[in-house]
């Protein structure tokens, strides 16, 4: 029962996907919408990433310390495991998972809503392919903006760390930025970017298909908000976990 | 014209299948005002859904002037709803744009004007709608029978050929109501449409119902004009249209009297 209404529900996503991607019927309208959802989803979403990104940043470079106490392990290892850490799962996947909270939802409730308020009824009626016109610009900015809030996170990570050695002394500043350039593998920027593009799309296409599946009125948009969120969070982690084994191994 | 023939509609309820629409024949005309009025639950709102393609009959034949919209591929459906303005029950005014964005709108995706005539055609059904000095408000600012208006607005800025309305007075207030249905009364006259409203207010249907299809149960009940509305010997027409003691007064004195109306408002 539960597998069948789980392929089912596949199936419809599949659906919706097939409608939702194509070309654009205005590439004027499209712009438009695509610029404003860069904005919306993802330069909204930088005071968020900056504030979260310095405390994971600077936790990661305490706790790191306090496990690492062995006298044989150089001092600079705070600084490179950090690096390592940031860049392999807290900047793309562990980001992801937050911001699908913010994201995920903002995108399923407001497609919800203009579900059972009809405006995507008008759309239908208009001979408007809803789901390209409203969805298609969400998938894309987040697409184009993603990587880039990866970028900055990586940033404001590695410089929480540092910001912590500074206020703290946990590590010297010296050595703390010795550890995050020493044995700097480029691969594993790329692997995070890549990441953030499996990310994007699936944080965007499954909010926007719960979101514009919904039926019912305002308690079904906050439900499938709900599930939006959920179900990005197990696609993210289920994605990582294949990527990292196909990419890293 | 639409012609509706053999329609049938049914719907999946948990394990078996509901039907709800029997076997609908119907016609809606030119230029008039064609009421679909039936009690809630009758299988008004899911006859309009199938006319305008929301919904895919089981059975039966949907014919826009000779062209049945239930065999058409996506291509065709998209030029025919380029003919369509729908106004919605809760007006599904797009909530981000202004009342001048949502006119502007259907302008922008299929019209070949220029930005300066999409804007005068925009004003020119703002203005037709009396909502002149509202164009920057946006849907939240504006009451009941503005959004309606705007709405309305916004469903004519293509000049379709077909116009569908569905529950155009639910939640308004009596006055505002013979507002809007003057409004569509007018605009129906003004330009030729073929006005579909589905309704169950009674003071429309005594008021712009030049052609009332009466569905009961998912089956065409009855059909007829507002005038020949009053002579009925159908039960459920009229256990319908007179619940109220008002109506049922209103019946009886123009049985003795006779009959004549204006529109409301003229």
């Amino acid at each position: 029962m539960i597998l069948t209404k789980g392929l089912n529900g596949f199936g419809e996503y599949l659906k919706f996907l097939w409608t939702t991607i194509g070309v654009p019927e205005k590439w004027r309208e499209f712009f438009k919408r695509y610029t404003n959802e860069i904005y919306k989803l993802g330069i909204d979403s930088i005071p968020l990433i900056l504030i979260v990104s310095v405390f994971i940043g600077a936790l990661c470079t305490i706790l790191i310390k306090l496990n690492l106490n062995n006298p044989m392990l150089p001092r600079y290892t705070v600084g490179m495991a950090t690096r390592e850490i940031i860049l392999l799962e807290f900047s793309s996947s562990i980001l992801c998972l937050i911001l699908s909270g913010k994201i995920g939802s903002n995108i399923a409730s407001e497609i919800g809503t203009m579900r059972v308020t009809e405006q995507i009824d008008a759309l239908d009626i208009m001979g408007i392919n809803s789901a390209n016109f409203l969805v298609l610009p969400k998938i894309a900015g987040l697409i184009t903006i993603l990587p880039v809030l990866v970028v900055i996170c990586m940033f404001t990570s590695l410089f929480g760390g540092y910001l912590v050695c500074a206020l703290t002394g946990v590590v010297d500043i010296d050595t703390y930025i010795y550890g995050i350039q020493t044995q700097f593998i480029e691969y594993y920027v790329w692997f995070a970017l890549v990441k953030s593009l499996f990310f994007a799309f699936l944080m965007s296409t499954i909010s926007a298909y719960f979101g514009y599946t919904v039926k019912g009125g305002s308690v079904e948009v906050g439900k499938a908000s709900t599930n939006a969120v959920v179900m990005s969070n197990i696609m993210i982690l289920v994605f990582d976990v294949l990527l990292t084994k196909l990419m890293l191994q | 014209m639409i012609e509706v023939k053999n329609l049938k509609k049914s719907f999946k309820d948990g394990d078996s299948m509901r039907q709800v629409l029997f076997g609908i024949d119907a016609k809606f005309y030119d230029g008039k005002t064609n009421l679909i009025i039936g009690q809630s639950g009758s299988g008004k709102t899911v006859l309009i859904k199938n006319i305008v393609g929301l919904f895919k009959p089981d059975e039966g034949q949907i014919l826009y002037d000779g062209r049945d919209i239930t065999v058409m591929d996506g291509k065709q459906l998209k030029e025919l709803r380029k003919e369509i303005g729908m106004l919605f029950q809760g007006s599904a005014l797009f909530d981000s744009e202004t009342v001048m964005g949502n006119v502007m709108f259907p302008l922008k995706m299929f019209s070949t004007m220029t930005v300066e005539e999409q804007l005068e055609r925009a004003q020119f059904c703002i203005d037709r709608v009396n909502l002149t000095g509202s164009e920057n408000k946006f849907p939240s600012e504006l009451s009941g029978g503005m959004q309606k208006r705007a709405a309305i607005a916004r469903a004519i800025a293509l000049n379709p050929k077909y116009l569908f309305c569905d529950e155009p007075n639910s939640g308004l207030d009596p006055k505002t109501s013979i507002v809007i249905d003057e409004l569509l009364y007018d605009i129906t006259h003004e330009y030729g449409i073929t006005t579909i409203i589905n309704t169950h207010d009674m003071n429309s249907v005594m008021g712009i119902g030049e052609n009332i299809i009466f569905v009961n149960k998912g089956h065409l009940g009855w059909n007829g004009t507002k005038d020949e509305i009053y002579g009925q010997e159908n039960d459920d027409l009229n256990n319908f249209v007179y619940a109220t003691d008002l109506f049922r007064d209103v019946r009886k004195y123009r049985l003795v009297h006779g009959y004549q109306r204006t529109i409301p408002g003229k």
